[in-house]
Formats: C-alpha cells, sequence, structure tokens
C-alpha cells in the first residue's frame, strides 16, 4: 500500500512538473520592452496652412508636452483677405519625436476611417474639401477656403476617427470619436 | 448498555469456544487533538467477528486472539472510521486515535449554517446555482445575495460590489489564494472560471483575518470541493445554449479518488458568445470568447495530505463600439441620442476596442497534523496577470494595446490551528508576498507604473465557545508593505500642478526634456482587528454581532493615475499624498434557519476615514478639445443599510424566496451621496418543486431595481466648439427604476446506471424591457441586455 501511494504520488509530481514546463514555456511575456513614457501617437501640432499665390496665413496649435503639463498655444501669423479663395492644407505633428512625425501621413493612409470637419461662424466663411478617400468621400486634409466680407469669429478644426461615412457633413451627425478639436480666433479684412 | 451487555456475553461465548488463542491486544482510543480518552468507540476484529467497546478511560480490550493477521475497525460517532490491519504473536497494547474533523477530509454537506469562521455574517451560494450561471460571470452569479450588486462595463465585465464596495475594498479568494489580478480598475472584472468552484462565499462582516487586513467590502471565498476517500471516477459535462449573443458554454470535470486519499480532477470550459442584443437593438462589438481550465491533485489523509491546483484563465471582452469616444462632446451626444451610435449586423468577431486576460494561478499546500496540538499548514502560490486593453489606434500602432501590465504576484503562507483546546480555537499564521508590475511599452504613457511590491503580515484568530450556544471569536492583524515604483511624470505637472518638486523632492531621478524620472518609495503599516459574538436561540434561531477595523493602503491607481485612461475616455489623477483608508465596521444578522420558514435580517454600518473615490473633477483642454477630467479623492463617509431574505415553504410543492437589499452612502466631508451606490432593490422567486417527477422545478423571478435618487451632481457645462455655445453634460443623473422577469425549469432523468441527466430550460427578462443600470459604465450609451431563451444540458456520468 505504502509503495503504491509512493508511485501515485511521483506519477502526480510528474504531471505537474510537465504542466508547470509547459504553461511557463507557453508565457508570451517576452517581445515588448518597458515602458519608457514615450507617445507614438501623440499629436502636438495642429497646423492649418491657408495658400493664396505668395499670401500664407498659418494656424497653428501647439501643445508640446502633449495631454497634462502645460497648456496649448494658439499661434496666427496673420488676418485672412476678404473675399479671396485660399488652398488650405493641414498637418497634424508629433513633435516629441525628432524629426517631428508626421501624423498625416497614417490619417491618409486609414483614409476611409477618418474625416476633418471645418466649421467657422465669420460670415461668408466657407470651406469646402477638395480631397476623397478611396471610396469617393470627403477626407479634408486638402481645403478650399473662400473669405468674404470682413468679420472676425472662430474656426474650428475637427479630426473624427471611425466617423459614419458618407455623412451629412456635420461632426456631430457623423458621430465616431474626436481625436483633434482645436478652434483658432480669425480675422478677415 | 442492556445491549452492550448482551455484546459482552457473546464475545465471551465467542472466546470461550477458541481455545487455542490467548493473545491479549488492548489499549487507549485517544482523541487525536486533544489526547482526551474517547468513551463508547467500538473495536471489531472484522475477520473473527469479535467487539470491544472503549470504556470511560478510552481502555478496550480484545482477548483470546489467535496468531495471526487482525484487521481492526474502529468506530465512534462523529469521528472518522478507522481501519487497521495487524500481525500478532503475542499480546501487545496499542493507542489508537481517533479524529472528530470529518468534514475535513470528506464531502462537506453544505448547510447555509456552515460558516467559514464562528459567528461571521456570510451568505453562500452552492453548486446548483453555480450551474445556473455556468456561462456567466462571477458577478453576475453573485448578484443574486442580497447586499451584493456589480459594478458593470456592458454586460460581461462584471465586477462584484458587496455594500457598494469595490476594487482593492473586496479580497476574491480563489482556493485559498487571494486574487491579485489588477482588481483596482473599474472596467477589471476578477479573471475567474466560477465553474471552477463547488461553492462560493460572500463574507458581509470583516472575521476572516487569514487573507489580509483589508477587506472593507468584505470578502468572496470561492471554494472548490473536497471529495470523500473512497475510489471511484465521476465526472460532468454541462452545456448551454443561449438565444442572445447566439452563444453558450461547454464545461466538463472528470475526477479520480483513490481510497487512499489521493484525487486528482481536470476541468476544461469554454465560452463563446456574439454581439448580445439589448430590447431593441445589436449591440456591436460586445462579444466573448473564453477559454478556462483548472487542474487539481493532492493527497488527503487525517494526519498529512498535500494539494496541488493550477487555473488558467484566457478571457476576451469586446468592449461595445459604440462606447468609444474621445472628447466631451462625443459624451455629449452620446447621452442625447437615444441609440448607440454604432449598430451594425450580429457577428462573432471581436473587434477594437476590447481586453485580453490571461491569468495563471497556481499554488501547492500541504498540511501536517500534530497529536495533541493542532494543524500546520503552508501554501505556497504565484499568479500571474497579463492584462490588454486595445483601443481604437492608427497606422503601426493598430494592433497595439493601449494598456499591457503583466501583473506577478508570489506568496508563502505558513499557517496554524491549534485546536488542542476543547472550547479554544486558535489560528495564526504568516505572510510573505512580493509582488511586480511591468507595464510594457504601448506608445502611450502607462496608467500604472513599473513597480515593486512588498508584503508581510501575521495575525491570529481565537474562537472560543463561551457555552454550549455561544460564541466569542476575536483576532488581530498586522501588515507590513513597502512599494517602489519607477514612473515618468511631466515636468509641468510634478513641479507645479502637483507641486511634487517640494513634497517628495527625494523621487526625483533624471529630467528629460518635458519629462522626469522618477523612483517613489512608500511603506505602510496596517493593524486590523475583529471581534465577534454569536448567540444560538430556541427554534433556529442566531444572532451574530461583527465589528471589524480594517485598513487599507492606496492601491497603484490610486498612488500613480497620471493622464488619459484611453479605454474610459478620460483623464485619471491619483495622487502620492494618498493616506491610508481606515473602516470601522458594524454588521449585525439575525437568522432563523428553517425550511419551513426561515430568515436573515442584517444590518450594518461601516464609517470609512480617508475614503478614496474617483470622481469627475471638470474638463480639461487640450488638443482633442475638452476631455473629463477623473481624480481620486479622500473623503470620510458613511455606509449603512441593512440586507432581508426571506424563505418559506408554502405548501409541499411551493416555495417562496425574497430578498430586499437598502443601501445609503454618504460623503460627509462634502455632505452628499456617495458616487455609484447601489439603489434600493429587491427581488421574489416562487417556486414548484416535485421531487417524484424528475424533480421538476418551476420557478418565476423578479427583480426589481429601484431609481438611485441619492446621487452626488458633478454635471458641467462645456464650451461646444461646433454649436459656439456652452453645453450642459449630465453625468450624474440616474436612469429610471427596472424590473425584470425570469423563468427557470428544470428536470432530471435517470439515463444510466450511475448516470443522470438534468434538462433546463430558462427564460431571462421574459419581457424583453428595455433599461439602463446606473452602475453600468456604458449606460450613456446603450440600453443593458434584452431576453435571452437559454437550453441547458447537464450530464453526470
Amino acid at each position: 500500500m505504502k509503495i503504491t501511494n509512493t508511485i501515485k504520488i511521483t506519477r502526480l509530481l510528474a504531471i505537474l512538473l510537465i504542466s508547470f514546463l509547459t504553461f511557463t514555456a507557453c508565457s508570451d511575456d517576452d517581445d515588448h520592452d518597458h515602458d519608457e513614457g514615450t507617445e507614438e501617437e501623440l499629436i502636438t501640432t495642429v497646423r492649418y496652412t491657408l495658400t493664396n499665390g505668395n499670401n500664407i496665413v498659418t494656424l497653428t496649435f501647439s501643445d508640446p508636452d502633449g495631454e497634462g503639463g502645460n497648456d496649448g498655444t494658439y499661434s496666427i501669423s496673420g488676418d485672412l483677405d476678404e473675399n479671396l479663395t485660399y488652398t488650405g492644407l493641414i498637418e497634424l505633428l508629433n513633435e516629441t519625436e525628432s524629426p517631428a512625425e508626421d501624423i498625416t501621413e497614417e490619417v491618409k493612409d486609414e483614409a476611409d476611417e477618418h474625416e476633418f470637419f471645418y466649421t467657422s461662424d465669420v460670415s461668408g466663411l466657407s470651406i469646402t474639401k477638395t480631397d476623397t478617400d478611396g471610396n469617393g468621400n470627403p477626407l479634408g486634409v486638402e481645403t478650399s477656403l473662400t473669405t468674404g466680407s470682413a468679420g472676425s469669429g472662430t474656426l474650428t478644426v475637427i479630426l473624427k476617427h471611425e466617423p459614419t461615412k458618407p455623412n451629412s457633413g456635420s461632426s456631430a451627425s457623423a458621430g465616431g470619436s474626436t481625436d483633434v478639436e482645436v478652434s483658432f480666433n480669425i480675422t478677415v479684412q | 448498555m442492556q445491549k452492550l451487555f448482551f455484546l459482552c456475553v457473546l464475545l465471551y461465548c465467542i472466546s470461550a469456544t477458541a481455545q487455542d488463542c490467548n493473545i491479549t491486544f488492548k489499549g487507549k482510543i485517544i482523541d487525536f487533538h486533544d489526547k482526551t480518552p474517547i468513551f463508547g468507540a467500538s473495536i471489531v476484529v472484522l475477520n473473527l467477528n469479535k467487539y470491544s467497546t472503549s470504556n470511560i478511560d478510552g481502555e478496550y480490550e480484545i482477548n483470546n486472539l489467535c496468531k495471526g493477521k487482525i484487521i481492526l475497525v474502529i468506530k465512534h460517532i462523529s469521528c472518522e472510521t478507522k481501519q487497521i490491519s495487524i500481525d500478532i504473536d503475542k499480546s501487545i497494547e496499542r493507542d489508537i486515535f481517533l479524529e472528530h474533523h470529518l468534514e475535513e477530509l470528506n464531502e462537506v454537506v453544505v448547510k447555509t449554517n456552515i460558516k467559514t469562521e464562528q459567528s461571521s455574517v456570510e451568505q453562500s451560494i452552492k453548486k446548483a446555482v453555480i450551474e445556473e450561471f455556468t456561462d456567466k460571470s462571477l458577478g453576475d452569479a453573485l448578484n443574486n445575495i442580497s447586499g451584493v450588486s456589480s459594478l458593470n462595463t456592458g454586460n460581461s465585465i462584471v465586477k462584484p460590489m458587496i455594500h457598494g464596495l469595490h476594487s482593492s475594498r473586496l479580497l476574491i479568494i480563489n482556493n485559498n489564494v487571494r486574487m491579485y489580478d489588477q482588481e483596482w480598475g473599474d472596467e477589471h472584472a476578477p479573471n475567474i472560471d466560477i465553474n471552477a468552484s463547488d461553492r462560493i462565499d460572500v463574507i458581509k462582516g470583516a472575521n476572516t483575518l487569514k487573507y489580509g487586513s483589508d477587506a472593507i467590502g468584505g470578502l468572496i471565498l470561492l471554494r472548490p470541493k473536497r471529495y470523500s476517500v473512497k475510489d471511484s471516477l465521476f465526472g460532468s459535462t454541462l452545456t448551454s445554449f443561449n438565444s442572445n449573443g447566439l452563444g453558450g458554454s461547454l464545461n466538463s470535470e472528470i475526477i479520480k479518488t483513490y481510497k487512499s486519499g489521493l484525487y486528482t480532477k481536470f476541468q476544461m470550459n469554454y465560452k463563446q458568445f456574439g454581439d448580445f442584443e439589448a430590447a431593441n437593438y445589436n449591440l456591436t462589438n460586445s462579444g466573448i470568447k473564453s477559454l478556462n481550465g483548472s487542474v487539481q491533485f493532492g493527497y488527503n489523509s487525517f494526519e498529512k495530505g498535500f494539494d496541488v491546483y493550477y487555473s488558467y484563465v484566457d478571457n476576451e471582452f469586446g468592449i461595445l463600439k459604440a462606447s468609444h469616444i474621445g472628447n466631451v462632446n462625443d459624451l455629449k451626444n452620446a447621452i442625447d441620442s437615444p441609440l448607440p451610435r454604432v449598430i451594425e449586423d450580429f457577428s462573432y468577431t471581436i473587434d477594437f476596442p476590447k481586453q485580453s486576460i490571461a491569468h495563471h494561478l497556481a499554488k501547492i499546500e500541504a498540511y501536517k497534523r500534530y497529536k495533541g496540538f493542532g494543524k500546520l499548514t503552508v501554501q505556497y502560490d504565484f499568479q500571474i496577470n497579463r492584462r490588454k486593453e486595445f483601443d481604437l489606434r492608427r497606422g503601426d500602432l493598430k494592433n497595439t494595446p493601449v494598456i499591457d501590465l503583466r501583473l506577478f504576484t508570489t506568496s508563502l503562507q505558513p499557517n496554524l490551528q491549534i485546536d488542542y483546546f476543547d472550547n479554544l480555537k486558535i489560528n495564526t499564521g504568516l505572510l510573505f508576498r512580493y509582488q511586480q508590475n511591468v507595464a510594457f511599452s504601448t506608445g502611450v504613457r502607462a496608467l500604472i507604473p513599473d513597480f515593486d511590491k512588498y508584503e508581510a503580515g501575521m495575525y491570529a484568530i481565537a474562537n472560543y465557545n463561551l457555552n454550549e450556544v455561544s460564541k466569542l471569536s476575536a483576532g488581530i492583524r498586522y501588515d507590513f508593505s513597502a512599494i517602489n515604483v519607477s514612473k515618468i511624470y511631466n515636468l509641468t505637472d510634478w513641479n507645479e500642478t502637483y507641486n511634487y518638486d517640494e513634497l517628495f523632492p527625494e523621487f526625483e531621478v533624471s529630467i528629460d526634456n518635458t519629462r522626469i524620472l522618477t523612483n517613489p518609495e512608500f511603506t505602510f503599516h496596517n493593524i486590523s482587528a475583529i471581534l465577534g459574538y454569536s448567540k444560538q436561540f430556541e427554534k433556529n434561531i442566531s444572532l451574530f454581532t461583527n465589528y471589524g477595523l480594517v485598513s487599507r493602503m492606496p492601491n497603484p491607481s490610486e498612488l500613480f493615475s497620471d493622464g488619459l485612461h484611453h479605454s474610459a475616455a478620460r483623464l485619471e489623477y491619483g495622487f502620492l499624498t494618498m493616506k491610508k483608508e481606515v473602516a470601522n465596521k458594524f454588521v449585525i444578522s439575525l437568522e432563523k434557519n428553517s425550511d419551513d420558514f426561515g430568515f436573515t435580517i442584517s444590518p450594518y454600518y461601516k464609517y470609512i476615514d480617508d475614503f478614496i473615490q474617483l470622481i469627475p473633477f471638470g474638463i480639461d483642454r487640450n488638443i482633442r478639445g475638452a476631455f473629463p477630467e477623473w481624480k481620486y479623492i479622500q473623503v470620510n463617509a458613511q455606509i449603512f443599510g441593512v440586507d432581508i431574505d426571506v424563505n418559506k415553504k408554502i405548501s409541499k410543492n411551493f416555495n417562496y424566496l425574497g430578498s430586499l437589499s437598502l443601501l445609503q452612502g454618504d460623503n460627509l466631508t462634502d455632505d452628499i451621496p456617495l458616487i455609484h451606490m447601489p439603489a434600493a432593490n429587491f427581488s421574489n422567486r416562487l417556486s414548484y418543486v416535485n421531487d417524484h417527477l424528475n424533480q421538476l422545478t418551476i420557478s418565476l423571478s423578479n427583480k426589481t431595481i429601484l431609481q438611485q435618487n441619492r446621487f452626488p451632481d458633478y454635471n458641467f457645462y462645456t464650451y461646444n466648439a461646433t454649436l459656439q455655445e456652452d453645453v450642459f453634460i449630465d453625468i450624474s443623473s440616474t436612469p429610471p427604476a427596472y424590473s425584470l422577469f425570469s423563468l427557470h425549469t428544470s428536470a432530471a432523468f435517470k439515463i444510466f446506471n450511475e448516470g443522470s441527466l438534468k434538462l433546463e430550460f430558462n427564460i431571462d427578462n421574459v419581457f424583453n424591457v428595455s433599461y439602463r443600470e446606473h452602475l453600468n459604465r456604458l449606460r450613456y450609451f446603450t440600453d443593458d441586455l434584452g431576453r435571452n431563451y437559454n437550453l441547458k444540458l447537464k450530464i453526470n456520468y
């Protein structure tokens, strides 16, 4: 009786050892580095460049230390001229990396999952998206901005991730989650 | 006595005929625990038909035995029957030890009055109820107990709450091992396969100091079955199918036991669901995939034994697509919209966002009993928890989780149970634990940093029988813990927002541009104590009273959270200045235990100093627009209420079961209600049981949850750039009351010799009510589950 018991226990311990080894071999805790505090998908800078010949206006929002810490800052290079059409180009950058990473490229690569929305309360100012994604729906990296008469107000740029496409053109109805939402104070004169 | 006399006479007659044999076998029958003689034990010589009975001094004597092998069977009421075989060639004297802890060796016959600790206030659910929830979670199963509710993220991530307290305030003990699975997060459900357990106890008082000093909410004990010492092979297979989510589970277990005391058990469970359905629409990306298994083996005898257990849980939870939001305006749109913003056709695919969690748990336990002293147990265990949370990301990071943590925990626990004294039982033990968290690189700043944590603790509990009907228990525990952390902060936040450069200059390591690497180190000392008294009255009525002083050190998320919590779409801030929480708990329970009419009335009161709560604290403006900020803050709090359960046998076949839970939680510092407190709720269940007709059971249940009218108002206004105006964000108002009906039917059939088949058909949410529960974190986005038809089939073999 004693001997059979010992055999049984030995056998069970062997099973334990094997299962333990199998389990250790299966664990997948290897291929990652420790967290170094890097923020690869962070967007620190939104730059909207409006061009008409030599007339260039840039609207920049910059928050170099990301969420928390110092607040972001807005800088507007100048006023827009009235009754003029500008070509607009949006750039999203991660400037915590060197050289700065261009997030706009990632957005373009996944154009069907993204869309920019532009709104302004300056009267007569209108913005049209001039580019499309692979399905022919608007994307909004490239735009055309036309000013009306003089005035001032805000211009808001919103980037939605996974919005409903096509949509009615307003960011609220498009749903999705907001990756960028910045409001510039602009003047048209 | 007459019988005994007759027996002795008979014995004499028999021995008189065996003339050549004159060997005497005598000795004493002694209690293993306290070495006292046992009176009235019977000793039977199996192959000779000879008997003897021990006298008042425990002495026995068998005369006129022949040379050779004899087999003795020693029996005593409430003791384990012992069988020994001896070769005898001359008269010998031998003492025989008997033990009366039958329940520790054999199957425990579960009655509601078997307490984990004497005088504790607790409630249990048994295997039959666990099986009802075979394809659900621990939280769902426990929701049936009065005073227990849950904090949900959708319908599959269910975090149990006792008296409104959850996360680090609840100790979950799985097969005697305290679970460490990053339980601090609101959306982190315990990684437990309930199918591996035989019984689950919920301890509302603070009694069991054995497992830790921080059970401010209470304890959940999951117990495996103890198997009888006999040669046997058995098992069962349970399958379940559901109309809602078009999925189910398959659970199989097989157990082999040996007469020698060896046993082994294998258990496997696979569960899969597609998108679940609310009353009127699909809950896109709410599927589950789960694979669990456990292996257990050991050796069980009275004097010594061991138990080895390993379990693996692998869960993948889809998180409602519509709940993925960016900023406050997205939240506002979700709250205002009656429908989730993404509703797609049914699918089994689990897309982003999702959680993927693997949990390994292993333990080795060995015990030895010492005569006239007690039982020494040593347990070693380790756990690995790997948690990955995936969000919607761009480009190369698409398949990289936003949270990727590995928590490793290992502990060594020697325990000593002294049962030498008649009326006094002492339990004492030590604890040594090491814990390591690794935050893997995910491309975002980790919310929970890398840390090493060391713990040591000691406790002693005494249970004293004052007299036949009343018991007193008291205990004390001391815990030391030290945590060593490596964390990168935003330099401006470190210096200005938190002022840590002045408070904790010693933690600073190096500065890199806008980031600062820090090395915070903290130590905590915790003392906890319990005092309990119980008294039995006539008519099965008993009274339990409990007092507990419990303290809890702040957990890593309360100390170190600092920034965007992606899957919650909010900024969460913890603080290095957190102090420990200290609670005083009082629980009373008046119980009547009877099948005809029974009840439990259990009022409680908890006062918690420096209660840590995560609450909305305004908004932060960043590149994504306005973001909700949540902060961990400490307040003084009180929680009190009453849990009532009633059972009544209406007639031979009809039973009634009812329960009611009332609770109020107050933030005494700000004189407002506490956030996320369960609303008053009650349930009724009427059952028809016919044992003669295939154990046919039909029961109709109703559960009503009233609207929580006591909530703190953390609503706020935020500027909406598209609308060019301030908008009101109502994140505090609670959804209206709801009432759900469910129907359960079951019947058992004998299919072959040793086998039986149990069939179950159930309907949950019979009337397909659309409702939202205020303790569901996804209530802003969607309704809760609609109707479900469920079919279960269990085969025992």
